[in-house]
């Protein structure tokens, strides 16, 4: 998916002519992802850069692109701040188009969960789990915690939200790292990434739409898994003040969408 | 294997004939007709007047199908309707007559009932060649970003009020351009001449966009449009540069504002699913502007775009036929008891048994 096409790094990224490019780690829908170095050459980070869209009108996305970068930038310092598990911000340049983020070691939420419900293959994935289920548990917890300091993400999948890989040394939880535990790779602490469509914002509506987004997020590329999608709701409802509002926003939200009358 | 098709689910009637030869040939297009209710120009398309006109309209299109091809009505082996979504008047007065045809030629227990959606989707495939696209499905009551995964054609995105077609139709109202051939095609020519681009609100959300805040916003401006370039009115509206707005400034800076959602949620989609082809149906697809954008976004993507001319992105019979002609090999039937139809019936709720599990 990820072809390196004629790409290239955004400056000062691109001065170093010595060492190789580094690796592009994933092509999203705006931007591209870079693993690299900032600040010290051992600090690794994920760089985020949006090149100019060719199809956009030049003012358009010139305006987008710094609108979206600097609203990144902000919603991501306001979640560190509140104490939203998020990577940290480390530089910006949005006439260049780039961010500069904390690099995150783990795997996405989609991956995780196809390699659960692979591993379970034959007719019937075992959603009971307690692992999974924990797993869906703290996706709950993580957005109710996010709504509550008036962030809503706008573009919540199943691909923007990561399970931090566990330290294997230090923190006495070897334990936890037994090769033959088959639910090893739901462990580890929720992270969500890519604020690339981030607003600040306390409404319902904007929160129900949010977790709209993910919920077909989860139809649509998990649909062996769609019934997992309640228990992240179930904790979602209990985990803030206000978030019981917002789960019945959301049920007018799926009828206007989903099950809305199509004409035509 | 000859499949009649009818649609009529919105202002236009369609009437097609396809025939699928051998297994593995593509599809034989015999005939593909249509006719358009065009309402009055600062008016829409109204369920009674459009049905009257299916009802008036119909007959005349079949037997001129019948008699363009030289097929008889032994040589068919179905009869394909639209059975939704669409307006309920409409609908009905096409299914009406697809059950009069079914019994009148001895094929009662043939009659498939079609998802309109799924007839876009199948025609743009056969034409285009496209295996296994993200489809981006436009037209004036539809607004979907579809990919097909075990058996359906699962809906990523789509619009969360109104569809970009009807936003295109309502903001040629308000302007007065007229409605034939169509708003939409009217306000892309306008837009050739149009230059300033106007800051307009842009509602992206995830693979989700919303059209009516942005139909509202350029509604509220077109009282304050200047009549043409050198227009000095003070309470005139103009850019940020000082240059006065137009309405083919308007127009423009609509398409330019509205095409660029669509084309980010469609590439959101494709970065999603990791496909590299997208295809363009529905009637807002011919659009050429939208195309040439949808393009740049899949060559910068190694991808490519996959588009069809107004025979196939506006609504026709022949889609309605290949679709259903795609059920009836896979051996659903329909009697005319059943043969109803539905205003609400969404593209995913299709099982696509004609297609292979992965695509």
């Amino acid at each position: 998916m990820a072809q390196s096409t004629t790409h290239t790094l955004p400056p000062p990224f691109n001065s170093s002519s010595t060492t190789p490019k580094p690796p592009l780690i994933t092509q999203g829908a705006e931007a591209l992802l870079y693993k690299t170095t900032y600040l010290t050459p051992s600090t690794p980070i994920a760089l985020k850069h949006r090149p100019k869209k060719s199809y956009r009108h030049p003012t358009l996305d010139t305006r987008l692109t710094k609108a979206r970068i600097l609203a990144e930038a902000r919603v991501l310092v306001k979640c560190k701040r509140e104490g939203v598990v998020v990577p940290a911000v480390l530089g910006a340049d949005w006439e260049e188009g780039w961010l500069a983020c904390e690099w995150i070691e783990g795997k996405t939420i989609r991956a995780a969960l196809d390699g659960y419900l692979k591993r379970d293959v034959g007719e019937e994935a075992d959603l009971r789990g307690e692992g999974v289920r924990g797993l869906m548990g703290r996706i709950g917890v993580v957005l109710a915690k996010l709504h509550g300091i008036g962030v809503v993400h706008g573009d919540l999948t199943t691909s923007n939200l990561m399970v931090r890989q566990l330290e294997r040394e230090g923190d006495g939880l070897e334990s936890l790292s037994l090769g033959e535990n088959r639910e090893k790779g739901l462990e580890g602490e929720v992270v969500i990434i890519d604020f690339g469509l981030a607003t600040q914002s306390v409404q319902d509506e904007d929160r129900a739409v949010d977790l709209y987004v993910l919920e077909r997020a989860f139809g649509s590329t998990h649909p062996q898994a769609e019934g997992l999608f309640e228990e992240v709701l179930r904790v979602y409802g209990e985990s803030y003040k206000g978030a019981k509002v917002v789960l019945r926003r959301l049920e007018d939200v799926r009828l206007r969408g989903r099950k809305k009358s199509m004409i035509g | 294997m000859i499949a009649l098709g009818l649609e009529g689910s919105a202002n236009k009637l369609g009437i097609g004939l396809i025939s699928h030869p051998a297994q593995g040939k593509p599809p034989i297009i015999l005939a593909n007709l249509r006719h358009t209710y065009h309402a009055p120009p600062g008016s829409g398309f109204l369920p009674k007047e459009t049905a009257k006109h299916h009802r008036s309209w119909i007959v005349r299109l079949v037997k001129q199908t019948l008699q363009q091809t030289g097929i008889t009505p032994s040589q068919i082996s179905c009869i394909c309707y639209t059975k939704g979504p669409g307006m309920g008047a409409p609908l009905q007065s096409v299914a009406v007559a697809a059950r009069t045809i079914a019994l009148l030629w001895g094929l009662e227990d043939k009659l498939i009932g079609v998802n309109h959606c799924v007839g876009h989707i199948e025609m743009g495939r056969a034409i285009t060649r496209a295996s296994n696209p993200v489809v981006l499905y436009v037209s004036g009551g539809n607004t979907q970003v579809i990919a097909y995964s075990h058996y359906r054609y699962r809906i990523f995105g789509e619009a969360l009020d109104i569809a970009i077609g009807n936003c295109l139709d309502r903001f040629a109202r308000a302007l007065n351009i007229p409605n034939d051939p169509a708003p939409g095609y009217n306000i892309e020519q306008l837009a050739k001449g149009g230059k300033e681009l106007v800051d307009l609100p842009y509602a992206v959300k995830g693979m989700d966009c919303s059209f009516s805040g942005i139909l509202a916003w350029v509604e509220g401006l077109a009282d304050r449009l200047a009549s043409d370039e050198n227009d000095s009115r003070a309470d005139r509206l103009k850019t940020e540069e000082g240059k006065v707005v137009t309405p083919a400034d308007l127009c423009f800076s609509l398409q330019e504002t509205v095409f660029a959602m669509l084309v980010e949620i469609t590439e959101r989609a494709m970065a999603h699913v990791g496909a590299e082809q997208v295809l363009i149906v529905g009637g807002v697809g011919c659009n050429e502007r939208l195309q040439q954008m949808m393009g740049l976004m899949a060559r910068e993507r190694g991808g490519s775009v996959y588009a069809t001319d107004e025979r196939f992105c506006i609504d026709n019979g022949i889609m309605i036929a290949q679709a259903g002609l795609l059920a009836y090999g896979t051996g659903v039937r329909g009697t005319v008891e059943d043969s109803e139809t539905t205003q609400r019936f969404r593209t995913d709720e299709v099982y696509i048994g004609w297609r292979e599990r992965d695509g």
